[in-house]
């Protein structure tokens, strides 16, 4: 089973996520359409990267934006869970020691302290969402079983890890547990609402052309995201 | 009854045809129609498939449900944070409906949608800035509204607005005649006051090409003189088209892209013939996105350009001001709390905030001056964006919406107040009808005039000389 899991799932997995996304991408940018979307893409390229750019970077940014400023808890719960999620799956010792075996390189590494410190804050925030999402009338109003779905996927992971982690039971089973429900996320990505983990640069990239070029940028007016 | 003789999938293009739907008074007949008017799913689902692409299909998508929207959207404000005010639901419920059941919807959800389309949405486009995933759902409801004109479920007087642009080339029924006479008769009344005053038609390659809002002709000819004044004393060298002398577009906030396409390329065919280094457009926001920053695309403009620049009426004040063309006098400068309403069309959708500003530093007395708060491109919607002032049907939907920018301006303190777009105007003038709060409220064009030092030479000869 957890030959499995690590061999052939893994390779599967990651690669269905990664063309995956690839397919996406290039789905995305190629229906883009001036005339549909009434933006002038290819006439003002540096007006509409500079845009694009802009767009992004400010909403990677807490606080960066007046969005962000406006709800000030959920983004601290936004970033606590965003920052987590990005982080572990990456810079995790585990991880790397396993990337090295399989791919023969491994990224930077954190500590095993500011490692669990992440994955706390992680659920900590996410726990915050869900409250969010339960409570809030303008937030469930929306709410669909998709959004629950893409919310215990994510959760799986952080919980099965953190079994792993403190070897609470069967270390094996919890192992195993994880390795599935994390590639269960990759090959997820792709296909759900998880695919904003890549269409977010898309779509922010879509908007700050869309600023850039038409709606002011040309007229030396940044848009105040 | 599929189609009605008045509510159904025909625009309107004969002056017959807008007669006789004007005749129908409040559109009674036409709503009681409209109720039992069929869906063309095929067509429906048809042009989502062709027209609905990957940036749309990805907003709907990833839309995370979250609600960070929801505080931006003036009408979840003003309604009491109703839930079913969130701009993500709004559209998800409507656009993401028809979409999910693949254009196959009945009379009743298309009923609904129209009411959530024209009376739960501006287009302001302020919930776009405030999304973290950059959903833009004004320009969402843009397109929803082309898809429910296209079906025949579109408010009476859009319906009839959009038939205007396809007779007249204008918004009201106002020929090219009616729109000479009324701009020469302007100039005739004020020509003992302004020695010289004049209005020269289609001259070519004049410096400026001025175009106007179709009501002014109709119901506020003295904004035609104001602005004739203004050109006349700065000394400019322009001209007005006898035809495609119209840039505002009810086409736009029906959803008839047909009709905006008609109604452009009409002013782009007077640029073309009469040559202007510039076009001038009056004192509207609207009517600026319109023809200046939406009409290129709908003209099939590769440049996403008119065919000459073109330019909003507080860009050519503000650069006539600086460069001391028209002249203010200091003693005549507003002296009584006044605050400014920024457009969405022009500033959230096209970046004059500073401009609009430099026009104030020069009219208002230092310390009078007050922000509504937010401001620049994070300002509420007046309102009556986007058609909504001239919905009869929608109108108690309306009057609430006005209430967020009634606390605005009475959070500012301020007796007068700026608006240099006609719906702002409107709809300003309405809320102060609606709520009585004592406020006076103004486009730029009377103020300037008041305020102006007049040069000798153009000033009326003493009579007895
Ligand atoms: S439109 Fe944006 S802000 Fe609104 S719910 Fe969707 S993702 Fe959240
Ligand atoms: S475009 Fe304006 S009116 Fe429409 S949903 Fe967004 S904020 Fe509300
Ligand atoms: S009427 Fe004025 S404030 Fe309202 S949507 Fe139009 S431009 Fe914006």
């Amino acid at each position: 089973m957890h030959a499995l899991l690590t061999g052939p799932f893994f390779y599967g997995s990651f690669g269905i996520c990664v063309i995956g996304m690839i397919v996406r991408f290039y789905q995305y940018f190629n229906g883009l359409s001036w005339q549909l979307d009434r933006v002038a893409y290819k006439q003002y390229p540096a007006m509409g990267f500079r845009g694009a750019v802009r767009s992004i970077y400010k909403w990677l940014i807490p606080y960066g934006t007046y969005g962000w400023r406006s709800q000030p808890v959920m983004t601290a719960a936004f970033f606590g869970f965003h920052i987590a999620v990005v982080c572990l799956p990456l810079f995790l010792l585990g991880h790397n020691v396993f990337l090295k075996e399989k791919f023969g390189f491994s990224l930077f590494t954190i500590t095993t302290p500011v490692a669990d410190f992440l994955t706390w804050m992680a659920l900590v925030s996410l726990a915050f969402l869900i409250l969010r999402r339960l409570i809030l009338p303008e937030v469930r109003i929306m709410t669909d079983k998709k959004d629950w779905g893409v919310l215990i996927l994510s959760l799986a992971p952080l919980v099965t890890g953190l079994l792993t982690r403190y070897q609470i039971g069967d270390y094996l089973f919890w192992l195993n547990a994880h390795i599935l429900t994390g590639e269960l996320v990759l090959v997820a990505i792709p296909f759900t609402k998880l695919s904003h983990v890549f269409l977010f640069f898309a779509s922010r990239a879509q908007l700050g052309m869309d600023f850039g070029i038409k709606r002011g940028g040309l007229k030396g007016s940044k848009m105040a995201w | 009854m599929p189609e009605g003789s008045l509510c159904n999938k025909k625009p309107v293009d004969t002056a017959e045809g807008v007669t006789t739907l004007l005749a129908d008074k409040s559109g009674k007949t036409y709503y009681e129609e409209m109720k039992s008017l069929d869906v063309d799913s095929d067509l429906l689902w048809k042009t989502i498939q062709n027209t609905c692409k990957s940036r749309m299909r990805t907003w709907l998508e990833i839309c995370a449900h979250c609600g960070m929207c929801a505080d931006s959207c003036f009408l979840y404000l003003a309604n009491k944070k109703d839930p079913k005010q969130v701009p993500a639901y709004k559209i998800q419920s409507t656009l993401g409906e028809i979409i999910k059941k693949k254009g196959k919807v009945d009379n009743a959800f298309m009923l609904h949608a129209m009411e959530v389309a024209w009376a739960q949405c501006t287009c302001c486009n302020r919930c776009g800035t405030y999304c973290p995933h950059g959903i833009d759902t004004g320009i969402m409801f843009g397109y929803l509204r082309g898809l429910l004109y296209q079906q025949g479920f579109t408010p009476w007087e859009m319906k009839i607005g959009a038939g205007m642009h396809r007779v007249y080339n204008a918004q009201m029924d106002i020929s090219s005649e009616d729109y000479i006479d009324t701009f020469e008769w302007m100039i005739e009344e004020n020509e003992d006051e302004w020695p010289g005053l004049a209005v020269e038609v289609d001259k070519k390659n004049a410096d400026i090409m001025y175009t106007v809002n179709a009501r002014e002709a109709k119901h506020y000819p003295e904004d035609l003189a104001e602005a004739a004044i203004l050109f006349h004393v700065a000394g400019e060298n322009w001209t007005i088209p006898a035809r495609g002398w119209e840039q505002s577009s009810l086409a736009m906030f029906a959803g008839d892209w047909a009709a905006c396409k008609m109604q452009v390329d009409c002013v782009y065919d007077a640029m073309e013939r009469l040559e202007p280094k510039r076009m001038v457009g009056t004192e509207c926001g609207h009517a600026h996105r319109a023809t200046v920053v939406e009409g290129p695309y709908w003209a099939g403009r590769k440049s996403g350009r008119p065919p000459v620049e073109s330019i909003h009426y507080i860009e050519w004040l503000a650069e006539a001001l600086r460069t001391g063309k028209l002249k203010i006098d200091p003693a005549k400068r507003i002296k009584e709390p006044v605050t400014l309403q920024d457009s969405c069309n022009y500033v959230r959708n096209h970046g004059l905030k500073k401009i609009a500003r430099e026009i104030i530093s020069y009219i208002v007395e230092p310390g009078y001056f007050i922000e509504m708060c937010p401001n620049k491109e994070h300002n509420f919607c007046c309102g009556g964006g986007g058609g909504f002032n001239g919905i009869g049907y929608f109108r108690k939907q309306r009057n609430v919406g006005l209430k967020i920018k009634r606390d605005q301006i009475i959070a500012t303190g301020a007796k007068l107040v700026i608006a240099p777009c006609h719906n702002c105007w409107d709809a300003i003038r309405d809320l102060e009808e609606e709520f009585d709060i004592g406020i006076k409220w103004s486009f730029l064009k009377p103020l300037i005039v008041k305020m102006l030092i007049v040069p000798d030479h153009l000033k009326p000869k003493e009579e007895d000389e």
